[in-house]
């Protein structure tokens, strides 16, 4: 690949981020982690809690549902459980353990991580870890 | 095998309790708040700066409890520690012999007195339990090797009082797949919630995978279970119960009443493995409390066999 290619690559990606973030800030308030789960979690980005959660509620959330961390905002998870819920596909996933977060994914699209395959790859002890014999 | 692990699997009933947070006195104040808890209690809650409050670490207070014959229950939150030094923790623990372990998510800096605090959730509290299962399963999250493994009893916490409840117990369950052992369940004053969760769990044959252990509090004044109510997140103390305690005449007395009868009914729950303690009192209240419930000290449940009190 020449130095050109390399450079426009990097444009369409910046591009392509900021679509998406245009898209997905607005309709999920997403935040850009690259490694998106919406489908899994009833369309409700899990990065917008404040502890960043992907795998459920935290033991925080107060009597009417709402969070720990900011009283004012009904708990990312109570609402996630809601939606999958009501969702006609994907409705099991929310149970599924989720790996840790790739911080180097950060504001990156999700779109192409997903079309690369990136936003697959885990860490290689994460297998050991998650596999239940 | 750890012992607390040795008696899960035997499916004997087993007694946990909270160290009390240290912060200056050195080993010998570890010493004295453990010594009127020794007869009862088979493991200690080495608690990792609760309520988002700095005291002496977990691990140390884990080493301070293997060193005076005890055993550590050490807590870790994803709150102030990244994965690398999750990870550090727990392998620097084993190597000083501690095996009994407890991954939690943790409450938010927000509830504690250093509200300016970087909050670090690198991981989540059901990715640190998967995290701790790899690590005994002789990896690192990288994938490095680690020879030989370590040996974790590793459990975790849920909270049956909190919403969504309905959907508690699967996250209790997703726990249980990522690797806990057993569940420590937080406070709840709201004896229904607790019933609703344990029969949910049940019903989802999750007692028979995962230890469920109800946790107590003896608290000594209305003051104290006004600042529970009112600060500590995720527990909820209905209003009757805090007038209860506020118009006794004895408070300190009432506050043991109310443990005793929400430890009763507890007790009473379908599979439950056991029942953790945090007392707030001077004196044994735990002793006094077992004592109370017909929980036998812990060398008579060893030599009598006492059984988790399972309705099958």
């Amino acid at each position: 690949m020449s130095a050109g290619e390399v450079v426009a690559e990097g444009v369409a990606a910046k591009l392509l981020a900021r679509v998406e973030h245009a898209i997905k800030g607005p309709l999920w308030g997403c935040q850009m982690c690259g490694q998106c789960v919406l489908h899994s979690t009833g369309l409700t980005c899990p990065m917008t809690c404040p502890k960043t959660l992907r795998n459920g509620p935290c033991g925080g959330v107060r009597p009417d549902g709402h969070c720990e961390v900011r009283p004012e905002m009904r708990c990312v998870w109570v609402k996630a459980y809601e939606r999958a819920d009501r969702l006609p596909l994907w409705r099991e996933h929310i149970d599924e353990l989720r790996p840790p977060v790739d911080r180097r994914l950060e504001g990156s699209s999700s779109w192409l991580n997903l079309l690369s395959g990136r936003d697959r790859e885990r860490p290689a002890g994460w297998e050991a870890a998650e596999a239940h014999v | 095998m750890s012992e607390l692990a040795r008696k899960l699997d035997a499916g004997a009933f087993v007694v946990t309790a909270e160290m009390p947070v240290i912060d200056g006195g050195g080993i010998s104040e570890v010493l004295r708040q453990l010594e009127p808890m020794r007869p009862y209690v088979d493991a200690y809650n080495a608690t990792d700066n609760p309520a988002a409050h700095a005291h002496a670490s977990s691990l140390a207070v884990s080493l301070a409890l293997l060193r005076a014959g005890a055993e550590p229950i050490m807590q870790l939150s994803c709150r102030d520690r990244n994965r690398l030094a999750l990870q550090a923790d727990l392998v620097g623990a084993s190597m000083h012999g501690v095996e009994n372990v407890s991954c939690m998510t943790g409450d938010d800096v927000g509830a504690g007195d250093e509200p300016q605090a970087k909050r670090v959730f690198d991981l989540d509290g059901p990715q640190l339990i998967a995290l701790a299962r790899g690590l005994t399963r002789g990896r690192y999250l990288s994938g490095r090797a680690l020879v030989p493994a370590p040996r974790f009893v590793i459990g975790a916490v849920e909270n049956p009082g909190a919403p969504p409840l309905e959907h508690r117990v699967r996250r209790a369950a997703k726990k249980a797949l990522a690797g806990a052992r057993f569940l420590q369940l937080q406070l709840c004053f709201r004896p229904e919630l607790l019933e609703r969760f344990i029969s949910a769990a049940f019903e989802l044959g999750l007692c028979e995978r995962v230890a469920l252990i109800p946790s107590v509090c003896i608290l000594r004044s209305a003051r104290a279970m006004r600042f529970v109510a009112e600060h500590v997140p995720g527990i909820e103390v209905p209003a009757s119960t805090l007038a209860r305690v506020e118009q006794a005449p004895d408070a300190e007395e009432e506050c043991f009443e109310l443990a005793f009868e929400l430890a009763s009914h507890a007790l009473a729950q379908p599979g439950v493995a056991g029942l953790h303690f945090i007392s707030f009192r001077k004196d044994a209240g735990i002793a006094k409390l077992c004592a109370r419930l017909g929980i036998p000290p812990r060398s008579e449940r060893e030599s009598d066999g006492h059984r988790a009190p399972l309705a099958v």
